[in-house]
């Protein structure tokens, strides 16, 4: 529904959009005693380290091709190769997921071709699982590094099973770089409820859910394991979350004929009924009794969240899938959308309930909040919203300012229940600081020469 | 590239640096930057350094000409305070694509140069040079002038794609271009005997805060910081101070260097951090500034404000030393803080177990032997693994260091404590020795580590107990 409108600006103000490469980076830490490798110069990899440390508050496993410029401009093979056997040296990992750059890609530095002759050299890696990802800096954004990683994980991994033996409470779910490891708990226990075996590609929650483990690890902890991986293709159905995860669902398919459902979103009353339908009736089970009584409470909380949220204007910046899902769900109930921006192109932005889409940075969002209720991104957005003076709900890598972003869930009835109150309360808290005078109403009415009722607006907080 | 070359070469040829001089030229020309291993390195690259260096000049536009990663990833992520404008907190990116990969991106730069001044009308906007414009040979030397001439604006290259090298070397490049381009530009309105720059302060957490009313005091004015809470056109008047200190011993002494070069301004090396550490800063500089002509009679000045700081200090720190003495400190940082620190927390009554030595320099070395004697454990390089180890097994009670490397004290359910740029409270000056051991105390003294080290109920095996029967 919506359209999507490029800024015409030359200079990118106050950046929403992030690099393919550390989202492609993090889709490697969602799988177990994994090292994701930026092949590009150490700060590439630093800068991404520092992002997730400040987000996860974690403990983050991210290496570097460290090139330097005669290796850029001869070939990064030597560093790509030196990189490998160092990491496996030294960490003992199971998986090393390379993510290229925009320096390395400018060269041309041919990974695929890299991997193939480290593998040719060196046969004492073959235990090892190396998945490479072209994602220079310079295409796309944040989500897409992720889905192009989780691709070729699938890609590099999966063989078709011959002849193929299904376990059909066995499912593969595809979750966007948007789901948290939050997310990813609530979605496993309810699939558990239904009897399903889930297998996530990949699995945050394993790995950056922030437990204490059992002694110190340089690669990530928990995930998925390979072998995990490789049986994905003997599972009855594959979940998708989020438009952005369509390409390795198909290639799923298309690898080991793993039939699958794309849920756009998993925020909203209508979204988490279909995803109960569909469950009930891949599992054989009827909808468990908890989450009847969740439905109930997530209609009930969008009665009690109409009132606050009823007609209020929502400035949201955000990468596509998670732009749709609050821009949908919220829109249910009554919230409109003052301004929506995000970092790249995708299909959702179509179906998404508003009437444009900036591609575009916070700069804009902020231009397009004025008159806005509340702003709705991740933490770089802290500074727009102290000079607009209106509240700043934070959602989205990243957000180093907050406690327990790891943690923030807002899919299934109970996440949407939650995402209602901590807007609807935002705006109630806000709307609450502003104290109604004896003087408001007094010659309230718009000026009849005036060409707008800009007098009568001004009143209103 | 080869003017840039010559420029890196010169930055390597640091005749100030003590590690330098000891070198063969052959050494020398290799840089004073270890090879960079792959698949084993860490750290920031050249154009995290410049920036680093940079950034906390307030009012100019910081311009990042390349792809989304080197701003989108990173900016607004340091805690550089400022009295005046926000400009700075504001990430300008070029957003490079693949438009700009074919056919240059120099046309593009120039009219985010425009755009900027158009809206935000900076007295400078600095351009920042990173690895992909670097590699398809944007001339952004050309841009910067053509857009200067243009808009009447300064706009200034710092030439520091990433794959250079690491920070290091960036906020030496970044030094340069202030060197080339912005010092000896403008003219202060006046000058007083009592003039200083401080060079490679960056007024984290507002540390220089911490500093400035003592200098207040005793009627010593900064002139210029490169870089904390500057104004651009404070730096472009830095050439008329009388003396010079320099902070962080690394970062930007050819800054120093060549200041004392061009403009006969001496430097010295000093240290906000630690107690006699600032009151031989303040000594030195008063030192320098009567070297230079101030009156004689700012050193009883000073001595004076030392004392009375040094009784405040000492008397605020000694209800801590009794809840503090013999505590076990790891310390995990670089370059200078690697003694600076050393002694404030030995004031404090500490025992600190190891310091890592990695980024330090031959003088940062022996000053930690002088502090330390035969105590002194320096390690180069403390694997994560090493430093979860010593702190399992209680090997130090407390680890300071980074952020980066905070989760192995925190997996080991240990206290940590941030001394890095990250980090919020301000530790400088006498005022902030106080706030750091206040902040030890209240790190050890938390019930947490009590809590979070009580084994789960599943690890313990008993027999069921009642229990609450006794108050009915």
């Amino acid at each position: 529904m919506a359209q999507l409108v490029k800024s015409k600006k030359a200079c990118t103000v106050s950046p929403l959009k992030m690099s393919q490469p550390i989202g492609g980076a993090l889709a490697f830490m969602g799988m177990r005693g994994a090292m994701p490798l930026l092949h590009g110069s150490q700060g590439c990899t630093s800068f991404g380290l520092v992002l997730f440390v400040r987000h996860f508050r974690e403990a983050i496993p991210l290496q570097t091709t460290a090139m330097s410029e005669v290796a850029t401009v001869l070939g990064g093979f030597e560093n790509v190769e030196q990189a490998v056997l160092n990491i496996v040296e030294k960490t003992k990992p199971e998986l090393i997921g390379i993510c290229s750059t925009g320096v390395t890609e400018v060269k041309g530095d041919d990974l695929k071709g890299f991997v193939q002759q480290i593998r040719a050299r060196h046969p004492e890696l073959d235990g090892v699982e190396i998945v490479q990802s072209a994602t220079p800096d310079f295409a796309g954004a944040f989500q897409d590094g992720w889905a192009k990683a989780v691709t070729a994980m699938i890609e590099e991994m999966v063989v078709s099973p011959e002849p193929a033996i299904r376990d059909p409470r066995r499912i593969n779910v595809l979750p966007g770089c948007h789901v948290t490891p939050g997310d990813i708990d609530e979605l496993r226990a309810l699939f558990e409820d239904f009897g399903l075996v889930p297998t996530f590609l990949p699995d945050l929650s394993g790995s950056l859910d922030g437990h204490i483990p059992e002694d110190f690890t340089p690669t990530t902890l928990g995930g998925t394991g390979p072998e995990e991986v490789r049986a994905m293709a003997l599972a009855g159905w594959t979940l998708a979350i989020g438009e952005q995860m369509r390409g390795a669902a198909e290639a799923l398919e298309a690898r080991a004929g793993v039939p699958f459902r794309l849920f756009a979103r998993l925020t909203g009353l209508a979204p988490c009924d279909e995803l109960m339908a569909f469950l009930s009736q891949i599992s054989g089970r009827p909808v468990p009794v908890r989450y009847r009584r969740q439905r109930g409470q997530l209609v009930d909380a969008m009665l009690d969240a109409h009132f606050h949220m009823g007609g209020r204007k929502l400035a949201i910046g955000a990468e596509p899938d998670l732009l749709f899902a609050l821009v949908s769900a919220l829109g249910e109930v009554g919230g409109e959308v003052a301004c929506a921006v995000t970092t790249t192109t995708s299909p959702i932005h179509a179906q998404t309930p508003c009437e444009e889409i900036l591609l575009g940075d916070l700069e804009d969002l902020e231009a397009g909040a004025k008159g806005a209720d509340i702003l709705i991104t991740h933490s770089h957005g802290r500074q727009a919203a102290a000079r607009l003076h209106i509240p700043h709900f934070r959602i989205g890598i990243p957000m180093f300012d907050t406690l327990g972003a790891a943690h923030l869930v807002t899919l299934g009835y109970r996440g949407t229940r939650d995402l209602f109150f901590a807007v609807g309360n935002m705006l109630m808290h806000h709307h609450q600081s502003h104290v109604p005078g004896p003087e408001d109403w007094r010659d309230a009415w718009p000026d009849p020469h005036a060409t707008s009722h800009q007098a009568a607006q001004e009143l209103v907080p | 590239m080869t003017s840039l070359n010559q420029t890196i070469q010169d930055v390597f040829n640091e005749p100030a640096c003590g590690k330098n001089q000891a070198k063969s030229d052959k050494e020398r020309k290799k840089g004073c930057s270890k090879p960079l291993q792959p698949g084993g390195a860490a750290g920031g690259c050249a154009f995290d350094g410049a920036k680093i260096a940079l950034q906390p000049i307030t009012d100019v536009a910081h311009l990042v000409h390349g792809p989304i990663a080197c701003e989108g990833n990173s900016w607004d992520n340091r805690g550089a305070a400022s009295s005046g404008s926000t400009l700075y907190r504001t990430g300008f990116t070029t957003d490079m694509t693949e438009n700009d990969i074919v056919f240059g991106g120099e046309k593009h730069l120039f009219k985010a140069i425009r755009e900027i001044i158009e809206k935000y009308a900076p007295p400078a906007v600095f351009v920042y040079e990173t690895c992909v414009p670097a590699m398809i040979g944007d001339d952004i030397d050309t841009v910067c002038t053509k857009a200067a001439e243009k808009f009447g604006t300064p706009c200034i290259p710092i030439h520091s794609p990433g794959f250079l090298g690491p920070k290091n070397l960036g906020n030496k490049l970044a030094g340069e271009a202030m060197l080339k381009h912005v010092i000896g530009t403008k003219e202060p309105e006046y000058t007083t005997p009592y003039d200083i720059n401080v060079i490679g302060e960056y007024n984290l957490s507002g540390e220089l805060w911490q500093i400035k009313p003592l200098l207040d005091e005793l009627g010593i004015r900064i002139l210029s910081c490169i870089s904390g809470d500057a104004r651009y056109e404070e730096v472009a008047w830095s050439h008329r101070a009388k003396a010079a200190m320099m902070v962080c011993s690394k970062a930007m002494i050819n800054v120093a260097r060549k200041m004392e070069e061009r403009y006969g301004i001496p430097f010295f090396e000093g240290s906000f951090y630690g107690i006699e550490d600032m009151s031989d800063t303040l000594r030195e500089i008063a030192g320098l500034l009567i070297q230079q002509g101030a009156h004689p009679e700012l050193m009883a000045r000073t001595e004076a404000v030392i004392a009375r700081e040094e009784a405040r200090a000492w008397a605020a720190i000694e209800p801590y030393r009794p809840r503090l003495a013999g505590k076990k400190v790891l310390l995990v940082t670089g370059g200078v803080k690697s003694w600076s620190v050393v002694a404030a927390l030995r004031e404090a009554g500490l025992r600190v177990v190891g310091t890592s030595v990695k980024k330090s320099t031959r003088e940062d070395k022996d000053k930690i032997k002088k502090l330390m004697g035969d105590e002194a454990h320096m390690f180069d390089n403390l694997a994560p693994r090493e430093m979860y180890r010593k702190l399992k097994e209680a090997e130090a009670d407390i680890m300071l260091s980074g952020g980066r490397s905070q989760f192995i004290a925190l997996k080991a359910s240990m206290p940590w404590m941030d001394i890095n740029q990250e980090r919020h409270v301000a530790f400088a000056g006498y005022h902030g020795m106080v706030a750091m051991v206040a902040e030890i105390d209240r790190t050890l003294a938390n019930p947490v580590w009590q809590e979070v080290r009580r084994p789960a109920p599943w690890d313990r095996v008993e027999a069921p107990q009642q229990a609450g029967r006794e108050a009915a």
